[in-house]
């Protein structure tokens, strides 16, 4: 049989130099039991319908994968999300990750940190380390970093609001170590319009926060090629309670204003756009979530292309990081918790994910023990080495219920995005609330389900039992704040305070002006000015952001 | 004509601190609503203060508080400071969220009245509600 012309050029022009760039890591592949397993399973005939919908692997529309070897060369970025107490703390439960396989690294921060408000302030009282790491300066930055080369390791960051001073943050530290800013590589989730309505972690109004967003973007273009300027993350809203065509359909509208955001402001589509990441959820039903990745990359693409005329592939590739869903956690018999992240997670694969977390079993209850995260990551590489899945690119496309349902929840999504243009938008769309509602009954019907014994969830509504044991919890120590709030006042004490208030002055001067705020937040951080104090001069600015007002 | 059911009472829901997580706190609205209670959401990120006020000023027969970020201890603790404070000590105060098991008896020795964890059948938060309300509204017609 001749192979069709069309797979003869994605060979040549597609393949052959990604195979150069990155090599498959085996020269031969089989299945467990010796049969040869294809690179890429191929309908019988490569028509033009099959081309149009799904392609081939890192050809648009990219439905089948990003890459045209996926997992062959490199499997997923095997990375745990963690933090909590002091920046010291958390650096040793980072570097127990590094050396038990675990390849890139992903800071979780505490919520005063992710509001902007420095451990001693009034507002963070009892919060300081507990979902996170508390950052308050550069200082807590370099413990938390210490010892890792951010010139080999990958750092991706959950920070939104304040992402533009984290970001400096490691910059800074960068430099520290000699590395410099072109060779930093790693992701801020840097995705204001999520909190809005799905997360909560916002400080300014929507308008000054897409401005910084848009200047994040400019400056790194320029300074920090290899890092991901946002996550535009469908997870929340997950969380939050959508359905996973409202999870598409919502980030994707998130990253359309985005992406406008930055045209207004002059920026190029070709420049920006090859650096916007996504984030999604990996929840319960395998064979949608599957379904779900191929249409929003599906989706992306031809809005990329199409809508915003971007030329690069990389500028319409949709690639993203998956975590496994929080909320299908459950605080009964915590050890079938393991076994539904692993399902999650073989969605996330089978679906084409570039990065994963896998949850912990015993999430539903406190943060987890560190036996519980050694769990959740061998979980992964039980899939990555041991399933046979990554033996072969997009292995579910062609099934009739995949595609079917691909091509359902873009149907889907499609038209709730033509709902949110003919609200005017997605920031429109917030601040009618109407996001919020949808995702609230869909939050309500669900658990409804649940009330009702229609939707089973094993060991809370069937297959209940006493439970003698309980799992050991993991805590953090009520004394971190207090020692977390003497380490910043000893930081205070000990700086040039002249510089300081010069450095936050040009920063608040800049902040009423257009100029980018990366430059003078740089140096406000370098000069170990704090988070509290550089979103204290923003707050002032730009004002804060309320929720009341959106509520019915 | 018809006259319009008496509800079973009127409840704040109340979110402290810094967690955005109002997932479980808007289900738990909505189902006392379903069920017959007048009910007034305070959003996310409200200080103790905030909530204290706001159970005074809607003159509300219980408070629920919902948090899901660990600061449990600390912030349960403040509102029912925040509550004695105004005078208030009388509403009864239920709480719920990612709380361990061994932390619930402290919390009900400071003066929680009841504490839910994932999973808890609405229906028993409801008959809770039920009977905090019930038993407010006796020690003030007393």
């Amino acid at each position: 049989m001749t192979k069709p012309p069309s797979v003869v050029e994605w060979e040549e022009k597609i393949l052959e130099p990604a195979l150069a760039k990155a090599p498959e890591r085996a020269e031969e592949w089989r299945t467990g039991s010796g049969l040869p397993a294809q690179r890429v399973a191929l309908p019988e005939q490569v028509n033009e319908a099959y081309l149009a919908k799904l392609g081939m692997p890192g050809q648009y529309p990219f439905t089948r994968g990003v890459q045209p070897t996926m997992y062959r060369s490199r499997l997923w970025t095997m990375r745990q999300y963690a933090g909590f107490s002091t920046a010291q703390e958390t650096n040793k439960r980072f570097a127990y990750l590094l050396a038990q396989g675990q390849t890139g690294l992903s800071v979780a921060f505490d919520l005063p940190t992710q509001i902007g408000y420095d451990s001693d302030d009034p507002k963070a009282r009892g919060e300081v380390g507990k979902v996170g790491v508390a950052i308050d300066s550069l200082a807590d930055m370099e413990a938390l970093l210490a010892g890792i080369p951010l010139d080999k390791v990958s750092t991706s960051m959950t920070i939104n609001a304040p992402a533009a001073v984290l970001l400096a943050m490691y910059v800074a530290v960068g430099e520290q170590q000699g590395v410099s800013p072109a060779s930093l590589d790693g992701t801020i989730q840097n995705d204001i319009l999520k909190e809005y309505f799905a997360r909560g972690t916002y400080i300014f109004p929507p308008r000054p926060s897409l401005r910084l967003t848009t200047d994040i973007f400019a400056w790194c273009s320029a300074n920090t090629p290899r890092f991901n300027t946002i996550s535009v993350s469908g997870y929340h809203i997950r969380e939050a309670g959508s359905t996973a065509a409202q999870e598409v359909a919502f980030t994707l509208a998130d990253a359309v204003t985005y992406v406008q955001t930055a045209l207004d402001a002059g920026l190029e589509v070709d420049v920006f756009a090859p650096r916007l990441a996504f984030f999604f959820n990996a929840s319960s039903d395998l064979l949608e979530e599957v379904a779900k990745f191929r249409a929003a990359r599906r989706m992306w693409a031809a809005i990329m292309k199409e809508r915003f005329g971007a030329k690069k592939p990389q500028s319409q590739m949709l690639r993203f990081h998956t975590q496994t869903a929080g909320y299908a956690l459950t605080a009964q018999q915590v050890d079938n918790n393991v076994v539904r992240v692993a399902l999650q997670a073989l969605s996330a694969v089978l679906g084409g994910t570039q990065s994963l977390h896998t949850n912990s079993r015993d999430e539903a209850l406190a943060l987890p023990t560190e036996e519980s995260v050694l769990l959740a990551l061998r979980t992964q590489q039980v899939i990555g080495y041991e399933s046979g899945v990554c033996n072969t690119v997009d292995p579910l496309a062609g099934s009739y219920y995949v595609e079917g349902l691909t091509d359902r929840i873009e149907a889907e999504a499609l038209a709730l995005m033509q709902r949110i243009e003919d609200l005017g938008g997605m920031v429109a769309a917030i601040e009618a609330g109407f996001v919020q509602r949808q995702i609230e009954d869909a939050a309500y019907e669900y658990q409804r389900q649940i009330e009702a014994g229609n939707r089973v969830i094993v060991g809370v509504n069937k297959f209940q039992a006493q439970e003698r044991i309980r799992p050991p919890v993991f805590r953090v120590p009520r004394e971190i704040e207090l020692t977390q709030v003497q380490r910043l006042q000893k930081l205070r004490a000990g700086r040039d305070a002249a510089k300081i208030a010069a450095r936050l002055e040009a920063l608040e001067v800049a902040a009423r002006g257009t100029t980018n705020l990366m430059p003078p937040i740089l140096e406000a951080v370098r000069a170990y000015a704090t988070l509290g104090e550089i979103c204290g001069v923003l707050r002032k600015v730009f004002g804060t952001y309320s929720d009341l007002a959106s509520r019915r | 004509m018809t006259s319009q059911p008496q509800p079973h009472g009127r409840v704040l829901i109340g979110k402290p601190g810094l967690d955005g997580h109002d997932r479980g706190a808007k289900f738990v609205a909505r189902a006392l609503r379903d069920d017959g209670f007048e009910v007034i959401y305070t959003g996310i990120r409200r200080s103790a203060e905030e909530i204290a006020a706001a159970a005074v000023q809607e003159d509300v027969d219980a408070v629920g508080l919902s948090l899901l970020s660990g600061a449990h201890n600390e912030l349960f603790a403040a509102v029912l400071e925040a509550l004695r404070n105004a005078k208030a000590e009388d509403i009864p105060v239920l709480g719920g969220g990612i709380i361990p098991e061994e932390d619930i008896p402290d919390l009900k020795r400071l003066g929680l009245r009841a504490v839910f964890t994932p999973g808890t059948p609405v229906e028993e938060i409801l008959s809770a509600f039920r009977a905090a309300v019930e038993e407010h509204r006796k020690g003030r017609s007393v």
